[in-house]
């Protein structure tokens, strides 16, 4: 069930899966998968526990893993004004702060394209360690790229293990406990967007953002694929992603595209929209448009 | 009683393993460090993560990845021998086709292998097998390949060894069951093949490989590529063993890989054209391979190496008279082992990705880790081969079979 988040999720814990050994013999456990939409609510909430439990030891703070599904009749969308954008990166930085991200190795989830006005939107010819004194250059825009949040996502099409898939809010979200670094759905994404952990990350714990998302910012192991979430433990409680709070130019909007009254309804409606690379039919709900 | 009879079999298999001169031996430890090598270097990958390799998030896949694809057109390969000997009858191929079943026996190890060394959280690699874990089939192509290379693996593994155990016992092999699996066998190799190209071809986000020639292409060259290795075993079966291989069969052999590697070429030419004639930016890839990007020239070397190469072989093959030669013969194997190697372990994967799905171009060439990892995985593969051959042969041969020792 897409629907509830509660009722899938999480494989067992070595203790329950030895208790199904021992208890059910092959028969039950042939029935039992151990992806988590087919788990119990309990082996959930005690994998939840242990994650705390975890977090608690590894960074000294009361950390929340908190296991939020969607809300109903909400499917959200995000809009980028790349004529306000001036290419400040504060949304990458906000972002690994919300987020967790590994800081040694840095990984962003957002990357900053700059391009030339003359060329338009033109992947060929951007460069994303643009480094001057000051932003924004002139002759030059930004385009930041993160997770598109595919309607029709090729990276979780590809997935051998499903440890990957679209909820029903339209986030696409990642079970770290479950992927296994295959590394095929960066293959097979048209925007970079996913990015693999290839050494323990390193996260100081002063740095830990302790309110946490089982499926979003929740510290990742070494050897697993992360993305943008569109910070699902912010959102699904009803608050701003960290990038959209964070934008000195309120160039980011973001909110719910079933609702006709919503700055996203009106942004798609009234401006001039795109979305990137139309042509290999993502369907992205991730759009960007020219506010003035 | 039949489990009685595969006891001795099985321990018989073991002398004859431990049985060998010195340059036996020496072959044997020369393995067996590169294998020593291999594993200490992977266990350096485990304790430190996937980045001691040179991947990184915009090359994702390098090195494993594409030896991983090279060596699936190598299990492929033993077709080639299949086709004529079980269908076609042909003798001379016949007595030997059994060899090319033990070389897709071993190159299906190391392409599993080579996936597995790959993957990041390998303690998680049951999450593919149902019903604890779930494989996306038939959604992911991954999981196709997964399906395809074992059952491919296995078929080859039981064949050779119902040929190898019946030769021990002195009967002739079980045709009801042998026949059906080998007829089996050859639609299989086709499609473990394909399926390995589709996993790439069916990537819209990276237009270099989202071409529909690629599988007719990986084809092509994985009949020059698997054939070229058979060929030098095949020399050095005839020199090191009394096993006899009419030179006709091994002409025929190098016969047929010049028509594959002329299809080969005319895929790739057809590739090409298409590219620079319509000059869209999807020429960004095949520019990086052939001319370099903004300067980044790593590749273009190899690019035209294998291009050379390939040409080589196609000409040393095609001419009756060069293929009829041994040294041009062996030349010509080895400029189409080294040309498909290129062609498939550093021209596929690296130019996919190359630059990324942003536009960016990060140079990847592998790094020592992994190198030694595949060079470990070479020698277990080859170390499996030689061992399968150390039992095959001289059942062949007629010099080891069932001992008399019940009165018989």
């Amino acid at each position: 069930m897409r629907t509830d988040l509660i009722s899938r999720r999480l494989f067992l814990s070595s203790v329950a899966k030895a208790t199904v050994a021992a208890t059910g013999g092959a028969a039950l456990a042939s029935c039992l998968s151990q992806h988590l939409t087919e788990l119990p609510r309990e082996t959930l909430l005690a994998r939840l526990s242990e994650l705390k439990a975890e977090l608690k030891a590894k960074h000294g703070k009361d950390a929340t893993v908190s296991d939020k599904g969607p809300m109903p009749d909400v499917v959200f969308g995000y809009a980028l004004d790349l004529s306000r954008c001036v290419g400040c990166r504060r949304c990458v930085y906000a972002c690994v702060e919300e987020n967790n991200q590994s800081r040694d190795p840095q990984i962003h989830w957002i990357r900053v394209q700059q391009m030339d006005k003359r060329k338009g939107v033109d992947f060929a010819h951007a460069d994303p360690y643009y480094q001057p004194e000051k932003v924004p250059e002139e002759g030059h825009f930004y385009v930041p790229v993160a997770c598109q949040q595919c309607e029709n996502p090729p990276c979780v099409k590809v997935c051998p293990v499903q440890a990957t898939w679209r909820e029903q809010d339209g986030i696409v979200v990642i079970d770290y406990d479950w992927c296994i670094g295959c590394r095929y759905c960066m293959a097979a994404c048209p925007y970079g967007a996913r990015h693999f952990n290839w050494s323990e990350p390193a996260l100081p714990s002063e740095a830990f953002n302790a309110t946490t998302h089982y499926l979003g910012n929740r510290p990742r192991p070494k050897g697993v694929v992360e993305k943008c979430t569109f910070c699902i433990q912010r959102t699904r409680e009803g608050r701003y992603p960290a990038c959209v709070e964070v934008c000195p130019v309120g160039s980011r909007k973001f909110g719910n595209l079933l609702d006709p009254k919503s700055e996203i309804r009106y942004i798609i409606e009234n401006k001039r929209v795109l979305v990137l690379k139309a042509e290999l039919n993502t369907l992205p709900k991730f759009f960007y448009f020219y506010g003035t | 009683m039949p489990f009685n009879l595969f006891y001795q079999f099985f321990t018989g298999s073991v002398r004859q393993v431990l049985r060998g001169n010195l340059l036996y031996w020496a072959w044997l430890l020369f393995l067996l460090a590169l294998i020593a090598s291999g594993a200490w270097a992977y266990a350096g990958q485990i304790e430190r993560g996937l980045g001691v390799t040179s991947m990184r998030d915009q090359v994702s896949w390098g090195f494993y990845i594409g030896n991983f694809t090279f060596l699936v057109g190598v299990a492929a390969a033993a077709v080639v021998l299949v086709i004529p000997a079980y269908i076609y009858k042909w003798g001379p191929i016949r007595e030997i086709a059994i060899f090319g079943e033990l070389l897709a026996v071993s190159a299906i190890v190391m392409c599993l292998l080579f996936v597995s060394v790959d993957i990041g959280r390998p303690d998680r690699f049951w999450h593919l097998f149902p019903p604890y874990g779930k494989l996306n089939f038939p959604s992911s192509l991954l999981a196709w390949d997964v399906l395809v290379l074992n059952l491919y693996g296995l078929i080859n593994f039981v064949v050779v060894t119902h040929l190898v155990y019946s030769g021990f016992v002195g009967k002739h092999y079980k045709t009801w069951f042998v026949y059906p699996l080998v007829l089996f066998s050859v639609p299989a190799a086709v499609s473990i093949h394909t399926v390995t190209a589709f996993l790439y071809n069916g990537l819209a986000a990276r237009p270099y490989w989202n071409a529909s020639i690629l599988a007719p292409q990986f084809l092509a060259s994985a009949f020059c590529s698997g054939p070229a290795i058979l060929l030098i075993l095949l020399q050095l079966i005839r020199k090191f063993t009394a096993f006899q291989i009419k030179d006709e069969a091994i002409w025929k052999i190098a016969e047929l890989m010049a028509y594959a590697m002329f299809l080969n070429l005319f895929f790739h030419g057809s590739e090409i054209y298409k590219e620079y004639y319509s000059d869209t930016e999807h020429l960004l890839y095949t520019r990086y391979y052939f001319d370099g990007l903004h300067g980044h020239t790593t590749l273009v070397p190899f690019a035209w190496s294998a291009v050379s190469l390939n040409i080589v072989a196609f000409l040393l093959f095609i001419v009756p008279k060069t293929r009829r030669n041994w040294v041009t013969m062996n030349l010509g194997c080895l400029a189409c082992y080294a040309g498909v190697y290129i062609e498939k372990g550093i021209g596929l994967i690296i130019p996919g990705l190359t630059p990324d799905a942003l536009g960016e171009v990060y140079e990847y060439s592998p790094s020592w880790t992994e190198l030694q990892v595949s060079a470990g995985i070479f020698a277990v593969g080859f170390l499996v081969f030689t061992l399968m051959l150390k039992v095959a042969v001289p059942i062949a041969l007629g010099q080891f079979v069932l001992t008399p020792r019940r009165g018989a």
